[in-house]
């Protein structure tokens, strides 16, 4: 059923940018072949699989590998290049009228400036930078897995692009917030919390790990308590918009993400297993809010109610560190 | 004999054929084991759902059972559909926890599937005869093969191969389309390359080969992938691959294929599952 005669405005604002609803894919779950079964001027936004500037290949098969209540995947951002995107994968979506965010990432600091600075064109409403790969800089060690690379590589992005940029964080980090706050004290419009959880599994058949990376990123319903509580956390930490992604599959999920401090959610996984999964929680939202007579979904944002009683031991609040 | 130029499979332009996409819960009407391995699943459906073409398959959401918890989707290549009854066929090896559920499902159950998805198999009008080569699970995917054959007035010769004659599939169903079936197996000694080599060469001779079609089977791809380049012939092959989205969303069932001497990587799902016999690779 579609939204109709709705008085409930579904619109918020990550930054300087006004989405007409909250729910948007995450990278690397989305692209064209979904038109099929959904109406993309229904979204919040669109946002691509992730592209670098090199060519690449991606990982060795098997690629994904399910669990209990996730997914584990590995499939090392297979891409066609910038030149591609350009070419065949951006006039896709020029039909339509939703924002287009694109994911992109790059092994150094420069190669994020500059390949923001080459997308920094009409047709492009944002920037979501996936700061959760390796940084050949430290080693390998992801940008966002601490608060000094990834002020460094946001500083460079904020230089090289007037468009809104979005910071897509890790959770494998035992830093999120000071992260995060790196991320806002360098110009970021806003972060995403968060990426896959870096995980692994073992087939006992052959005693080899399942995928053909051996470890690989978990999502899913299994790690929403787990995404949940940083988005609260980080949601404290700074003052810019936090989007939500992880383990969301139904309205309910993402009502807790907004109250818990996101200012929009971003639906992955649970695409794969109900294709509509996105316009049925846009439909289910409004209901929720109709029903509750709660006239503008932003008023959830934060609504989370701890008493003072209750606040929680700083000690359980980063239980990594 | 036509000496067809090799068509293109599975290139982006191609790749979506304009039918509409469903998911949605269907009825099931039958769940019956037809041999010590495979399922045969009847279910009905929309007639969306219904109007699948040879060759595409449907993701399937099998249900939980026990220790069998699958969380993904399972891809099923269509064994029947028929758009006047609104019935979709499906025929399963119980192999894990995706197919052990689905042996679950008894008649009024429900069943959640997404499809009709991929690029089914594709007929040249000016073909009189062609040849469809399957083994094991691959049997199940040409089986719609033959009703879409006749419906255009082709031929088919269905070489049928199996591990034992109990195992064999399909082979009623091609008889009932007016198909010539040869079946072939391991336990009789019949279905190994050089025999199958045999009866393809002389099913050219007598011009009844004006294509290929071929599932299930690596050896058998490349018998038949030397006999096109020898002869000229196109072909096409329906891959398996493992998936996760069904829709191209999430690049991980790619597989290499050769095209002009280039390496490119494809998606099953969304490129396929029926690729130019030419350019796969094994």
């Amino acid at each position: 059923m579609n939204a109709v005669e709705s008085k409930v405005d579904l619109s918020v604002k990550i930054g300087g940018l006004t989405l007409r609803n909250p729910i948007m894919p995450a990278s690397g779950t989305f692209a064209e072949g979904l038109e099929k079964v959904l109406d993309f001027d229904r979204l919040g936004a669109c946002v691509t699989k992730t592209i670098t500037r090199e060519l690449r290949t991606g990982n060795p098969l098997p690629r994904v590998v399910e669990r209990p209540g996730s997914l584990i995947n590995a499939i090392g951002i297979p891409s066609k290049g910038v030149a591609y995107f350009l070419e065949k994968t951006m006039p896709h979506y020029a039909g339509y009228s939703t924002p287009l965010v694109v994911s992109i990432s790059a092994p150094t600091a420069e190669g994020f400036a500059s390949l923001a600075a080459e997308l920094t064109i009409p047709g492009i409403t944002a920037i979501e930078a996936n700061i959760s790969c390796p940084n050949i800089e430290e080693d390998g060690k992801a940008f966002a897995m601490r608060a000094e690379s990834t002020e460094k590589v946001t500083r460079e992005l904020r230089k090289a692009t007037n468009l809104p940029l979005w910071v897509k964080l890790t959770p494998n980090t035992g830093e999120m917030p000071d992260v995060a706050r790196a991320a806002e004290a360098s110009g970021a419009d806003a972060v995403v919390v968060a990426n896959t959880i870096l995980s692994m599994a073992i087939d006992l058949k052959t005693f080899r790990p399942c995928l053909g990376n051996v470890m690989g990123g978990l999502s899913g319903p299994a790690v929403k308590p787990i995404i949940l509580r940083q988005v609260f956390q980080c949601a404290k930490a700074v003052d810019i918009p936090v989007i939500g992604c992880g383990g969301i599959s139904n309205c309910d999920d993402a009502v807790e993400y907004l109250i818990a401090g996101a200012s929009a959610v971003q639906v992955g996984t649970a695409t794969f297993l109900q294709p509509k999964t996105m316009t049925t929680i846009i439909d289910d939202l409004e209901r929720f809010c109709a029903h509750r007579d709660i006239g503008r979904v932003s008023d959830l944002i934060g609504g989370v109610v701890i008493e003072e009683a209750d606040e929680p031991d700083l000690a359980w609040l980063d239980p990594i560190s | 004999m036509n000496h067809m130029h090799p068509h293109h499979f599975g290139s982006q332009t191609e790749a979506s054929p304009h039918h509409p996409v469903v998911a949605e819960l269907t009825d099931v009407l039958k769940n019956e084991p037809v041999n010590e391995e495979y399922y045969h699943l009847v279910v009905r459906c929309s007639p969306e759902a219904a109007a699948a073409q040879a060759g595409q398959f449907f993701q399937l959401l099998c249900p939980h059972s026990g220790e069998a918890q699958p969380f993904l989707r399972r891809p099923m290549s269509v064994y029947g559909m028929n758009p006047q009854t609104r019935e979709l066929e499906f025929l399963y090896k119980v192999t894990g926890a995706g197919t052990r559920g689905l042996a679950t499902l008894r008649p009024g159950d429900q069943l959640d599937v997404f499809g009709p998805l991929g690029t089914g198999f594709t007929f040249d009008p000016s073909w009189r005869s062609i040849v469809a080569v399957g083994r094991g699970a691959g049997l199940a995917t040409l089986a719609p093969l033959a009703r879409s054959a006749k419906e255009r007035g082709i031929h088919v010769t269905a070489i049928l191969s199996a591990r034992r004659p109990d195992l064999l599939v399909s082979v009623d169903l091609f008889r009932s389309f007016g198909a010539d079936v040869v079946t072939v197996t391991d336990s009789r000694q019949t279905s190994g390359p050089a025999n199958v080599e045999r009866i393809l060469r002389s099913l050219i001779a007598e011009n009844r080969c004006d294509a290929f079609f071929t599932c299930g089977s690596s050896r058998l791809m490349r018998v038949q992938q030397r006999l096109a380049h020898e002869f000229d012939l196109p072909g096409q092959v329906a891959m398996e691959q493992q998936m996760a989205c069904g829709i191209g969303l999430c690049y991980c069932c790619v597989r290499d294929f050769n095209v002009d001497g280039e390496i490119v990587s494809r998606r099953v799902c969304w490129d396929g599952p029926v690729f130019d016999l030419k350019e796969a690779l094994p």
